[in-house]
């Protein structure tokens, strides 16, 4: 069936509300009824009514790691205020919570700890992971910790020293889009920049691989 | 601070009570320092607390890379009474990495000597449970000794995201 979209202008509303009073009455038939109908219906898939709901009420879990935190818990303030979004219910238990948003430095101590917080949630649920040292160690690039990408599936990075709330807030409704199935473009998309990675394939051989490894005899860095 | 005069007084009566437990004083900038045979630190400290140092402010690793003995053992005394700070070093070699522990005398040892264990892996004698404190317990090698690589990880540039480790999960 095809779908027409017309805008209404607003001086039909009262027409429109007339037109609704005589189909309660019955009083509507023929082209009249088909069209009223056609206004009045939208018509999707299962599928995208429930990413839809599912994009608008994310129930993220409590849950700090280190300084990132402070500037996580203040996007339930006054000043952002996610609630507008419907993503203010920080449930305190992974078994209530569909987002994880790892807000800080992961330690290799920590990491299953998180990997088994992260098990505990419930389909489907999704990961963000806030700030450099959770992304890309940042300024603890050493033996200690260990970046998010190694052991979860991390939906969305926000990068930052910490990022700012807005920051966090930009990523979790890009979060949103993602869900809903409409991912945002990724920049070389927007500006048609696609091609032009300065990428040697010989680099990308010669790069190592992790070297948050103890190997005896090795003492690069000492 | 004890002054130069007091703390070579406290060195003489330390030696006089067991000869050989301390091998050299320093007195730099006010700051007092004992430096002592390890297998004597209980001794030492045992007697100190007797003089009213009852406070054990701190306990440290060092790495002196590449002096010999390499690994050293501070213990930061603070007497309460007359606010007075001591410093006691030992050295040990990284072979044979042994010291005694000071649990007994100063309970807050505990978790200090662990850190020291785990982060230089000095080895604590009479410690009541010598485990790793900061990294997991099946870690391997001493993280804050000089020659321990520093580790990390690449960072990913345009020329290396497609080795990003997140990629295939």
């Amino acid at each position: 069936m095809e779908v027409k979209r017309e805008r209404i202008d607003p001086a039909d509303l009262r027409v429109s509300k007339l037109r609704a009073h005589d189909m309660l009455r019955d009083d509507l038939e023929g082209e009249d009824l088909e069209r009223h109908v056609e206004q009045r219906v939208v018509t999707t898939t299962l599928e995208k009514a429930v990413s839809w709901a599912r994009g608008n009420s994310f129930f993220p879990l409590t849950f700090g790691l280190a300084c990132c935190a402070i500037e996580m818990m203040s996007i339930v303030g006054a000043r952002l205020d996610i609630a507008r979004f419907g993503f203010e219910a920080f449930r305190a238990s992974p078994r209530q919570a569909d987002l994880i948003i790892l807000s800080g430095r992961v330690s290799i101590k920590m990491a299953p700890v998180i990997r088994r917080i992260y098990d505990q949630m419930l389909d489907p649920k999704w990961a963000i992971s806030m700030g450099a040292c959770c992304s890309s160690m940042g300024v603890f690039n050493n033996y200690a910790l260990v970046p998010a990408d190694k052991f979860l599936p991390v939906s969305v990075h926000v990068p930052g020293c910490p990022p700012r709330p807005e920051a966090l807030a930009h990523g979790i409704l890009r979060l949103r889009d993602q869900v809903m199935g409409n991912p945002p473009a990724g920049w070389r998309q927007r500006y048609a920049a696609e091609g032009t990675e300065e990428f040697l394939e010989a680099d990308s051989a010669a790069a190592s691989p992790a070297i948050n490894v103890f190997r005896a005899g090795d003492t690069a860095g000492a | 601070m004890p002054d130069a005069t007091e703390l070579e007084l406290t060195a003489q009566e330390l030696r006089d009570h067991e000869a050989g437990s301390v091998l050299d004083t320093e007195f730099h900038r006010g700051r007092a320092v004992l430096v002592v045979d390890p297998a004597s630190v209980r001794a030492v400290l045992a007697h100190l607390q007797g003089k009213g140092y009852t406070f054990l402010a701190s306990l440290h690793g060092v790495d002196y890379y590449p002096e010999e003995p390499r690994l050293g053992v501070l213990y930061e005394l603070l007497d309460m009474q007359r606010v007075e700070r001591i410093s006691v070093k030992a050295r040990v070699p990284t072979d044979a990495p042994q010291i005694e522990s000071v649990v007994e005398l100063f309970p807050t040892a505990e978790f200090q000597e662990r850190e020291v264990f785990d982060m230089f892996g000095v080895r604590f004698d009479g410690h009541p449970d010598l485990r790793r404190i900061l990294m997991p317990e099946d870690y391997e090698g001493h993280p804050q000794r000089r020659d321990f690589p520093v580790g990390g990880e690449p960072v990913l540039f345009t020329y290396n995201e497609q080795q990003s480790y997140g990629k295939d999960m």
